[in-house]
């Protein structure tokens, strides 16, 4: 310690960094290098530090400066950190909370956690080794979370010998890693965390650095555009999301929120969103007085001219600019929980004062961090980035992400535990699905003038559909085919849907995304419906790996009429099957989205019927479902063959 | 961005997590300590819920061996602020006589402080407490979240705390769990100091230096505030000019030699300051980490 401390009134201004680096990269080390050679540390502090680092310090006798970043006693001792550490210092020019994230892959969560209240990131390479694949997974959250202004510190130049061609490479790799993200060019500075190089001082080794120190930069970088910038903030829309409701008495009823966007004035017309209502704002009450205006960031009270019904979750807005609405939104998410993301299953989702139940209808794929891209994914796990489609309960009040961080992001809590398990993005809302496609209003449906009734007395049979549903491999078609064959051969009159014919004709657009399936289901259920409205039995064939699109299926054609036949042989048999190599191909990643290698198969949990297909011949399977057919009456016994 | 700004954005941000506080919990409860902290947190609230009051209840834990100015100003501040106020003590460790002389800094804590919030936060069935920790404060509690998840014992884990994510705060606790809510987390001491000014909000006289009677023990300086006082062998209380960092129980906190009268002196007298401020307090000092300790016991 030693010099004056600085004059605590003149750092007027404040900036929210966020530091990522790998676990060895020197983090902590280069804070609590920011904090030493700033003379920012009490005695008291710096005492402890001291005492700390001769026990349980890793810098070989010298003051682990690391262990002013790291606080809590088991990662001391494990020479780790694992959490978001919140760092506080000024300098003249500007005040810092920095906020300490880890570096092990793991912890990816902790990191997105730093980040969505950060403006600036600073993250951290080893001149030794270069960018890997933390550098990239880091690079990519900074830019997912929207913070566009970036640092890279090239630490422990010391390792390299101060090498300028070292250096220079690394820099130039930065960029190439920064275009392939669309990130603007970051600044790149060399230093030394352990011996001081280019931290706060320049240092005596790199004279053929000509740019700020690090701590130069963070005092200079204009805070104000980064701090829009990280606000997301695109225009002046007004967003006020409603807290709650200030009701003193009778006489006063105001609404309290924080203007997460634009600026709030008295006597401006607003919209309330979801109602739609306008209304002028009267005043802007604040414990210190009425203000005229309110821009972003200010949390106020405001009153409006007329009676409307308000309440915590709506959303105040410029009547000119409103906010999107809808159910089904496509989102980035980061999964923040032990137990995998189970599509379907119903989470609440919380943005402000919105909360509603949602399911995570579809995912798209998961973002692979070393090529950058999105990859197939049969699951979603712990630190995963993934996109996906979201349904919730209620109309969600939303901006896209990147125009408003606060409207623009969720996080999604499971019901059980309360736990955070998602921090979402919000890209767009989703176009419904065919599935909720809503026909035209003038359209009529047709009649027939053919009874049910006479349909069965003529063809000696009741409409059904059977669904084979199951792996590639589990005898699908051949079933069919065989079923068909019985039927046929008794008389009965029936319609074969099998899924691979569907795609050489009525879905030859569609491919294999989950949407896709889907879609291709829809239009075999929709199918199977018009041949039993025409008296016929119909026998679809089809993977179907989800869940909850049988159960539309089912509903479609309706629950009376429909059979649900699960061909369950073991995984190993479905492969051994497989003379065209697809399970090998998808293996491969030649062929995405291929159940169970790359996308999700559920199960069905209460199928009509379930066949292992590799204990019983296909006749043994044909008998079973052919005699649950005679049992519901819809055909008769092979012996008295109309029922 | 001016200093005003600045102090600007710390309120917006700490009214936002106060009123979240109150539209999503049940029985929400704030810990009112008397010190400048609490008076900051106080003082927001007022201003979150302004022109209504503040919709839940204050709690002081009385030790019975706070600062005798302390319990004055609480009393007076209630009155005249209007806040509902709950004060406990925990009367089974009053019975058996605990005090800090005789029972050592940690069991007298432990008894009169930590057992005290836990028999208070049970018997009033609060779903959420406000205290006013900062992060800056101490090594621990830069990892601390603004809402900290506590389970049935008041418990926290540090491994299992909910990501924080923007400001959307998850407040979700299953019966007998709670949240623990630091609004002032992101302040740092002299944040508190220049709001304190800037905002004219009263304060504990101890806060300002004044000639008062103390004796120095291992290089701290303890005030002599009641006949309960133990000298030790050849100790003589002596007037001295001084003023405390942080207030607690009074054979506990350190004061330090200072002529800062006012606030802006205060402020003056920190800017050369090589001390942090908890140093003042024993507690901390007991072994490296012991914050922590006390943390996951429930300490607050």
């Amino acid at each position: 310690m030693g010099g004056e401390r600085v004059a605590p009134t003149a750092s007027a201004d404040l900036l929210r960094v966020l530091t990522c680096g790998s676990v060895d990269d020197g983090k902590s080390t280069l804070i609590g290098r920011l904090l030493h050679d700033s003379d920012l540390l009490y005695e008291d502090h710096l005492a402890a530090v001291r005492k700390d680092s001769a026990t349980t310090g890793h810098a070989g006798g010298q003051v682990d400066l690391a262990l002013l970043a790291d606080g809590l006693v088991a990662e001391r001792e494990q020479g780790i950190t694992i959490d978001v550490a919140h760092l506080y210092f000024s300098t003249p020019r500007r005040s810092f909370i920095i906020a300490d994230t880890p570096g092990h892959e793991q912890y990816t969560r902790n990191m997105v956690t730093g980040a969505s209240t950060s403006e600036l990131a600073v993250v951290l390479v080893d001149a030794a080794r270069g960018i890997t694949t933390q550098t990239r997974r880091h690079s990519l959250i900074v830019n997912l979370l929207g913070i566009s202004s970036v640092v890279v510190a090239v630490n422990k130049m010391d390792l390299v010998d101060y090498r300028q061609d070292r250096f220079e490479s690394i820099a130039s790799a930065v960029r190439e890693l920064a275009a392939a993200l669309g990130l603007p060019d970051p600044v790149c500075i060399p230093v030394s965390a352990l011996h001081g190089d280019g931290v706060v001082e320049p240092g005596a080794n790199m004279a053929w650095y000509d740019g700020p120190c690090l701590m130069e930069h963070l005092e200079q970088v204009d805070a104000a555009v980064h701090a829009a910038g990280a606000s997301g903030i695109v225009g002046g829309r007004l967003r006020l999301p409603v807290q709650l409701v200030i009701r003193p008495d009778h006489r006063f009823r105001g609404f309290a929120g924080t203007v997460c966007e634009g600026t709030l004035r008295a006597g401006d017309r607003v919209r309330v969103e979801p109602s739609g209502r306008t209304t002028a704002i009267s005043r802007i009450v604040t414990f210190d007085g009425d203000l005229e205006e309110a821009s972003t960031g200010r949390s106020v009270v405001v009153t409006t001219s007329d009676e409307i019904d308000i309440g915590r979750g709506d959303v105040i807005v410029d009547p000119a600019h409103p906010p999107q609405r809808a159910r089904l939104m496509t989102a980035t998410i980061v999964w923040m929980a032990e137990a995998d993301l189970a599509v379907g299953r119903e989470y609440l989702l919380a943005q402000g004062g919105q909360t509603m139940s949602c399911r995570v209808a579809e995912v798209m794929g998961r973002l692979d961090v070393d090529a950058l891209e999105s990859v197939p994914a049969a699951a979603v796990r712990l630190n995963d980035i993934a996109t996906v489609t979201v349904r919730t309960d209620a109309e969600l009040i939303f901006d896209p992400y990147t125009q408003n961080r606060t409207t623009g992001s969720f996080i999604l809590i499971e019901r059980s535990s309360n736990a955070t398990v998602a921090a979402g993005m919000i890209e767009a809302a989703a176009p419904a699905a065919a599935w909720e496609a809503v026909p035209g209003a003038t359209l009529e449906r047709q009649r027939s003038s053919i009874s049910g009734a006479e349909r069965a007395a003529r063809l000696g049979q009741r409409p059904a559909t059977v669904l084979l549903t199951g792996l590639t491999g589990a005898g699908k078609s051949t079933i069919a085919s065989a079923l068909e064959r019985e039927l046929f051969e008794r008389g009965r009159t029936t319609v074969r849907l099998d899924g691979e014919n569907m795609r050489l004709g009525v879905s030859r657009d569609l491919g294999f995304s989950s949407r896709d399936r889907s879609e291709n289901v829809r239009r075999t259920a929709e199918l199977a419906r018009l041949v039993n409205d025409q008296g016929l039995i119909a026998i679809a064939a089809l993977v179907a790996p989800s869940a909850a699109v049988r159960e539309r299926a089912r509903e479609l054609i309706g629950t009376d009429r429909f059979v649900e036949v699960f061909l369950d042989p073991p995984l190993e048999v479905c492969r051994a099957r497989d003379r065209a190599g697809l399970y090998e191909a998808a293996e491969r990643g030649e062929i995405r989205q291929f159940p169970p290698v790359s996308a999700p198969y559920d199960k069905p949990a209460d199928a009509d019927l379930v066949l292992d297909t590799s204990r019983l011949d296909v006749d043994a399977c044909v008998r079973a479902i052919t005699a649950w057919l005679e049992a519901g009456g819809f055909i008769g016994s092979a012996e008295t063959p109309e029922p | 961005m001016t200093e005003r700004d600045r102090l600007q954005r710390l309120e917006d941000e700490s009214v936002h997590i106060i009123r979240e506080v109150a539209a999503q919990f049940r029985k929400p409860v704030m810990l009112y300590s008397i010190g400048k902290d609490s008076s900051v947190m106080l003082h927001l609230a007022r201003k979150a819920f302004h022109p209504g009051p503040i919709p839940f209840p204050l709690l002081h834990i009385d030790t019975t061996w706070k600062f005798s100015e302390m319990i004055a100003f609480r009393d007076r501040m209630a009155g005249e602020i209007g806040f509902d106020l709950i004060v406990h003590t925990n009367q089974d460790g009053l019975a058996a006589g605990i005090n800090p002389f005789d029972h050592g800094s940690a069991h007298y804590t432990d008894v009169m402080k930590t057992q005290a919030l836990k028999q208070a936060l049970g018997a009033g069935r609060f779903d959420a407490a406000f205290g006013g920790a900062r992060r800056d404060e101490e090594r621990s509690r830069a990892k601390e979240r603004v809402f900290s998840f506590r389970d049935g014992q008041h418990r926290w884990d540090p491994k299992n705390q909910r990501p924080e994510l923007w400001n959307h705060y998850n407040g979700r606790v299953r019966s007998g769990e709670s949240i623990r809510v630091f609004p002032l987390s992101n302040w740092t001491e002299l944040d508190v100091w220049h709001y304190v000014g800037a905002n004219e909000i009263e304060i504990v006289p101890l806060y300002l230096a004044a000639p008062r009677p103390v004796v120095e023990r291992d290089g701290t300086l303890l005030m002599v505030d009641d006949r309960r006082f133990r000298f030790e062998a050849g100790e003589r209380p002596k007037t001295r000019s001084v003023r405390f960092r942080t207030l607690g129980c009074y054979p506990l906190t350190g004061a330090v030699e200072s002529t800062a009268a006012t606030v802006a002196e205060v402020v003056a007298e920190m800017a050369a300051a090589t001390r942090s401020e908890r140093e003042g307090r024993v507690i901390d000092h007991d072994q490296s980490g012991s914050m922590e300790h006390k943390k996951r016991e429930g300490y607050f």
